[in-house]
């Protein structure tokens, strides 16, 4: 079995949020770059598969993104992928989410990956776009917010359950598929000094525009849209501190619910 | 390509997702503008009442009813809206951003040659007949404009409750369509759908949360915000520190690594508002923090700040609605 962990870096969780002046991007000078939390599990499924089965044969790792997000491949790698592809082209920084689905596509289709992995959202666009549709590109199933997973021993299919609103549906899934991971599956193991020094010595391919074939028309079959306009989340109005003892307060705050609010 | 503004009328066992009628909202705007028409397309297999639920609302109703369709899986349901945006033709596409809406919608858009924007809470049609969307970024800490290429179908998955409900209106006129499944749509196949939590009604499909954090500091302590719940009608939240204590089950986090929600009503009880805790409910349209500690940030983003025990709050205000 081959697998493929998407990952992507974003700013970590806690980072300040600045708006360039002109409000086209966020500031990213002197930001924290870390793995998407989600691809995290998704790197370690992938690990916890190997040790598990005797059928996985290699682990790539691929990001798509400037020369510094070489990093998160290297914490993929030194956790336990064994290679890696980084596309990096400053033009792929004006792709969309589906475009740069179609651009994973178009490297990976002829690569014969039977099972691909990846976070269920990305916490900087937050949009979890790529996965669904890497999946109609390359015409595979994909099983979105994943929280458990069994494959069967000849790794033709596998049978996943889902977290959908207040349920859980189990699916019946035949490979080749694409998975995306909830939180909860797994937590990735921490990669040691050691490991990173050895990551360093795993094949990484990198591969700027020109070394993918069928770009244009991977990246214009769908997408295509332009982000602009960042500004801070809406002002919410300074609260009412309600003071007193309890007999105050809780009728003063229902009050204030059902007339003032009005959503009670 | 038409005018019309296609909407996807989620359901689930025969009932309508309520965003669907705030989904008709932004439709009618759009459809006043250009000309369109409000177009809904229910897909499942014994969607009568959904149907009926949507018909008066829109202008035309489509039904795909197929028994495989009787579950969501990704690759169907694909087809059949495939299937729906190639009868109509229309010009926008409008779903809730409901798990269904998140997991179909790249699918679709890739099927279909469109642009996609998620979790949208506003949308607009320029003068420049140029739709754009705005919509949260990460983790709500900023907003962007998504602006959709002119010529292609636009997709946008509209958030809970950014949207008021429709009024009804609209001669919903109903045709059938008979569902064609693709090439390797069987490779999923959903085999079983098990409501967790008992009847407990799911963070995601309440408009009222009451949420408790690590200060609840046990399992027992979190019945005095079930009690309170069950007066409001409302879900039970819990912080990542609730959870991970073992206080509640992780299918009731909010947050970053947990649930984002939108409720009109977020009770949050003794949590801090630590940034991750924030991404997942800063959306709600009014949130109440109830916290010893006034700095917490809990209470800088709340409209109503009661500072006190929660312990002594939390059975009154159930004691007294
Ligand atoms: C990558 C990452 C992802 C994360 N994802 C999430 C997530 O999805 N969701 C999430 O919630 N957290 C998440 N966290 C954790 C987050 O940083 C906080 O640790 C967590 O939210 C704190 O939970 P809490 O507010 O219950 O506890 P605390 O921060 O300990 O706050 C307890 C609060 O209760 C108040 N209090 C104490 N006793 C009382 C009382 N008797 N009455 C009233 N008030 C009282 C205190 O003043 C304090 O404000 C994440 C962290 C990381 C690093």
């Amino acid at each position: 079995m081959k697998i493929l962990v998407l990952v992507k870096q974003v700013p970590d969780s806690t980072t300040n949020i600045k708006i360039l002046p002109d409000a086209s991007d966020i500031d990213r000078g002197g930001v924290k770059m870390v793995v998407n939390p989600f691809d995290e599990f998704a790197i370690e499924l992938a690990v916890q598969l190997r040790e598990k089965r005797s059928d996985v044969e290699t682990i790539t790792a691929l990001t798509v993104g400037p020369a510094t997000a070489a990093d998160a491949l290297r914490t993929a790698l030194a956790v336990g992928c064994d290679d890696a592809i980084h596309l990096q082209d400053d033009s792929f920084a004006d792709l969309d989410e589906l475009q740069i689905a179609g651009l994973i596509a178009a490297v990976v289709r002829d690569r014969g990956y039977d099972l691909i992995l990846r976070g269920k959202q990305e916490i900087d666009l937050d949009s979890g776009q790529v996965g669904p549709a890497l999946g109609e590109y390359l015409g595979l199933p994909h099983v979105g917010a994943l929280v458990q997973v069994e494959i069967a021993d000849d790794a033709g299919s596998l049978q996943a359950r889902r977290r959908i609103e207040g349920a859980d549906e189990v699916l019946d899934v035949r490979l080749p598929a694409v998975l995306t991971i909830e939180k909860g599956l797994v937590e990735m193991r921490y990669p040691s000094l050691p490991n990173l020094m050895k990551a360093k010595k795993k094949p990484v391919e990198v591969l700027s525009a020109g070394d993918v074939a069928g770009l244009a028309e991977a990246t214009s079959a769908a997408g295509g849209t332009k982000m602009s306009e960042l500004s801070p989340p809406p002002e919410r109005p300074p609260g009412k501190v309600l003071s007193g003892d309890v007999a105050e307060t809780v009728p003063k705050l229902l009050r204030l619910l059902r007339e003032e609010a009005k959503v009670l | 390509m038409t005018n019309d503004v296609l909407i996807f009328a989620e359901q689930r066992s025969d009932q309508l997702n309520p965003v669907v009628l705030q989904c008709v909202t932004p439709a009618r705007e759009l459809a006043g503008k250009t000309g369109g028409q409000v177009v809904a397309v229910v897909i499942g297999s014994g969607i009568e009442a959904t149907t009926q639920a949507v018909a008066g609302h829109v202008d035309r109703v489509l039904t795909i009813s197929d028994a495989r369709l009787e579950h969501y899986t990704a690759t169907h349901y694909r087809t059949a809206l495939r299937q729906a945006v190639e009868k109509i033709d229309p010009r926008f596409l409008l779903m809730p951003a409901s798990f269904m809406g998140r997991d179909v919608s790249p699918r679709v858009a890739v099927a279909c040659g469109a642009g996609l924007a998620t979790d949208v809470v506003e949308l607009t049609l320029g003068d420049d007949n140029a739709l754009s969307a705005r919509r949260p970024i990460y983790n709500g800490k900023a907003f962007g404009r998504v602006t959709f290429a002119a010529d292609r179908l636009a997709i946008a998955s509209i958030r809970g409750n950014a949207y008021a409900t429709a009024e009804p209106g609209g001669a919903g006129a109903t045709e059938s369509l008979a569902f064609a499944p693709a090439d390797g749509d069987d490779a999923l196949r959903c085999s079983e759908v098990a409501k967790t939590g008992g009847e407990v009604l799911d963070v995601t499909e309440a408009d009222i949360i009451v949420s408790g954090g690590r200060s609840l500091k046990s399992e027992e302590n979190f019945q005095i915000l079930y009690a309170l719940a069950e007066k409001l009608g409302a879900a039970v939240g819990a912080s990542r520190a609730a959870c991970d204590a073992g206080y509640q089950p992780h299918s009731r986090q909010v947050g970053l690594t947990g649930k984002t929600v939108t409720p009109k009503l977020y009770i949050a009880c003794g949590i801090s508002g630590a940034i991750q805790h924030l991404a997942g409910m800063r959306g709600s349209k009014v949130i109440v923090a109830i916290n010893t500690d006034p700095e917490a940030p809990m209470c800088k983003v709340a409209d109503y700040v009661i500072n006190d025990d929660l312990f002594n709050v939390v059975p009154a205000l159930t004691e007294a609605c």
